[in-house]
């Protein structure tokens, strides 16, 4: 048998997205965000909204998401993607809008844009990697860091009674009636991109029906701030990350779960 | 004719936005201009044009949801006062960066800090020379009636599309409240398509990136160089003044907005007493109108920069007039809030270039 023989639409298990641009991604290997990314661009194209469709792009490790996923994007100041996103989906309500961003981004200096965005019940999806760190500067504590996690700016560990504890916002915004589907999920392991792949499909099908907010968190891991090699920040995550951003989902149909 | 009103500065810029064919509006409360939101908000736009009007939950947000709606390609504008204005220097830097169009409009109260809800004329600096960070300019437009506060918000849009340039509308505390007969324009239709360069699905083309980040230098450069240029073809087309009693003045005023307003009466006290005094309006405080003062400069023994503030307008009155070294130009103003009478600036510009004769 030649290679020419299996090599038929019908044995095709995986291709890749026909979205996805020539660009390298520009993220660490072994880092969740490109197997994110990736899911983005593969929900889009099997929704067929491609051309309907507006990403908010934000400052962090995904600052030049837009040039891996060939799709209308806009680039948004520091933790500001929410606000963008209000206006254009208030100005183009017939079209699918997203967020990516990461936890300084939407957790720290962007917190007020984020909370107020659900609690208008903004009509978009906000798609919240989270890897507890500061990737792109670096390696810096964010709101998200575990206690006693070392990175560059609490070097012998965060400390809670000098930073405080890590902040969940994803349960802070759940409780928010404008919030429609808060869901946490994670992309180490081939099921876990399968459920984060089903989120993102709900998420965005959720636009079509005017509901509020659809909130994806994706618990990542980050080997390069941790110091890690991927296979181990993988299992640190879980082990560690996992305690305190427990996986699952946390609101659906606009009803919170216990 | 058009519709003539008597209204608010802030309510005729509001009543304007709306019969410009503004697609939306994002602000936040701040004295002495919150008439514009409670007018956009009580006029019910959405129903009379689909006009969007929404409170955001600060002027951080305000300004980077006009951002995003610009990126959309919608025609967009906010309004604020001084230290909401201040709030928002990033988003401009953004929008300059990223190159996109829209207005905001600036009723000045006297800073620094929290300062008083007075008008002022404090942000001239802030307003003309960037005002974020990095190279660039915004387009900027003083009113000096109620009605240039409606005719300029039109203006605004235009000028901001032409350029894809956020354009600043600065104004203070005294326009902005004070009353007026103004003679409405007739309404836009709202744009029914978006240019080619916005990001709002990409249908039937490449797809669009809006963002201001270049990560190699070389390439952002050559952004800068583009920037550069256009604000070259701004200063070459767009300055806009007003002459007052200039054909024979051995004396000029130089103020805007405000200031320009109380300078016509003392023109006229001037002129009662002898003293060939003239006014020069900027209508433009970028492209400043450099070279109708440098023209203006070959005739003249003195000029007094007039503005509600420390002086800072008289710097690009000092550069204009860079070519006569001997003629004296000086500034005055009441300041943190206090409007200056005609007669405290005839005072002054006695004491300063009359006496001293």
């Amino acid at each position: 048998m030649e290679s020419t023989d299996i090599i038929k639409p019908e044995n095709l298990v995986y291709k890749r997205s026909r979205l996805m641009t020539e660009q390298p991604l520009s993220y660490c290997p072994g880092c969740g965000h490109g197997t994110v990314t990736n899911l983005i661009a593969e929900v889009i194209e099997e929704l067929g909204i491609e051309s309907e469709v507006i990403g908010i792009a934000p400052v962090g490790c995904a600052v030049t998401v837009y040039d891996f996923i060939a799709i209308d994007w806009i680039g948004a100041a520091h933790g500001r993607a929410t606000a963008v996103a209000t206006a254009v989906k208030r100005v183009l309500p017939d079209r699918y809008v997203f967020t990516y961003q990461g936890d300084g981004d939407l957790a720290a200096i962007g917190t007020a844009e984020t909370i107020h965005a659900c609690n208008r019940g903004e009509n978009i999806t906000i798609i919240f990697v989270n890897n507890g760190i500061y990737g792109m500067t670096g390696g810096q504590m964010a709101p998200t860091t575990l206690e006693g996690m070392k990175t560059s700016t609490c070097p012998y560990g965060r400390d809670v009674n000098m930073q405080g504890p890590p902040i969940d916002i994803t349960r802070m915004i759940a409780v928010l009636s404008g919030t429609y589907y808060v869901t946490r999920q994670a992309v180490h392991t081939p099921a876990a991109v399968r459920k984060t792949k089903k989120a993102l499909l709900k998420a965005f099908e959720l636009q079509k029906t005017n509901k509020g907010v659809s909130f994806i968190e994706i618990v990542s891991n980050c080997n390069s701030g941790w110091k890690m090699s991927p296979v181990d920040a993988n299992r640190w995550m879980e082990e560690k990350m996992f305690k305190i951003y427990p996986l699952g989902d946390i609101k659906v149909d606009g009803k919170m779960l216990v | 004719m058009g519709e003539i009103q008597l209204m608010k500065g802030n309510e005729a810029i509001a009543e304007a936005a709306i019969r410009a064919g503004c697609d939306a509006y994002f602000g936040y409360p701040i004295t002495p201009q919150s008439e514009i939101l409670e007018y956009l908000a009580a006029a019910n736009p959405e129903k009379r044009t689909g006009m969007i009007v929404l409170q955001a939950e600060s002027e951080l947000a305000a300004i980077n949801m006009v951002y995003g709606a610009a990126a959309a390609g919608k025609k967009v504008m906010t309004t604020s006062s001084s230290p909401g204005i201040s709030l928002m220097q990033e988003g401009l830097s953004y929008m300059a960066g990223a190159q996109l169009p829209g207005v905001i409009v600036n009723v000045v109260r006297g800073g620094p800090g929290l300062g008083t809800i007075q008008p002022s004329q404090s942000d001239y600096f802030q307003s003309t020379k960037g005002g974020g960070h990095g190279d660039y300019r915004l387009l900027v437009l003083a009113p000096a009636s109620v009605q240039e506060m409606s005719d300029h918000v039109k203006l605004a849009f235009d000028l901001a599309f032409k350029y894809r340039n956020p354009v600043l509308i600065l104004t203070d505390g005294l326009i902005g409240q004070m009353m007026e007969k103004v003679e409405l324009f007739d309404p836009v239709p709202r744009s029914k398509t978006l240019p080619d360069w916005a990001a709002c699905g990409k249908k039937g083309r490449p797809h669009n990136i809006i963002t201001s980040l270049h990560l190699d230098a070389y390439e952002h450069e050559k952004m800068n160089q583009k920037l550069k240029e256009k604000y070259a073809l701004m200063q070459k087309n767009e300055v806009r003044y007003e002459t007052y009693y200039c054909e024979d003045a051995d004396y000029l005023i130089v103020a805007y907005g405000a200031s320009a307003r109380i300078s016509q009466k003392t023109v006229t006290l001037a002129r009662n007493r002898g003293i060939k005094l003239g006014l020069l309006r900027p209508i433009t405080l970028f492209p400043f109108p450099s070279e109708a003062i440098a023209r203006l400069a070959a005739q003249l023994n003195g000029i007094l920069s007039v503005e509600m503030s420390h002086g800072q307008m008289v710097e690009d009155v000092l550069l204009a007039t860079r070519q006569y070294p001997a003629l004296r130009v000086e500034h005055f103003g009441r300041f943190g809030g206090v409007v200056h009478t005609p007669e405290e600036i005839l005072e002054a510009f006695i004491k300063l270039f009359i006496q001293l004769n």
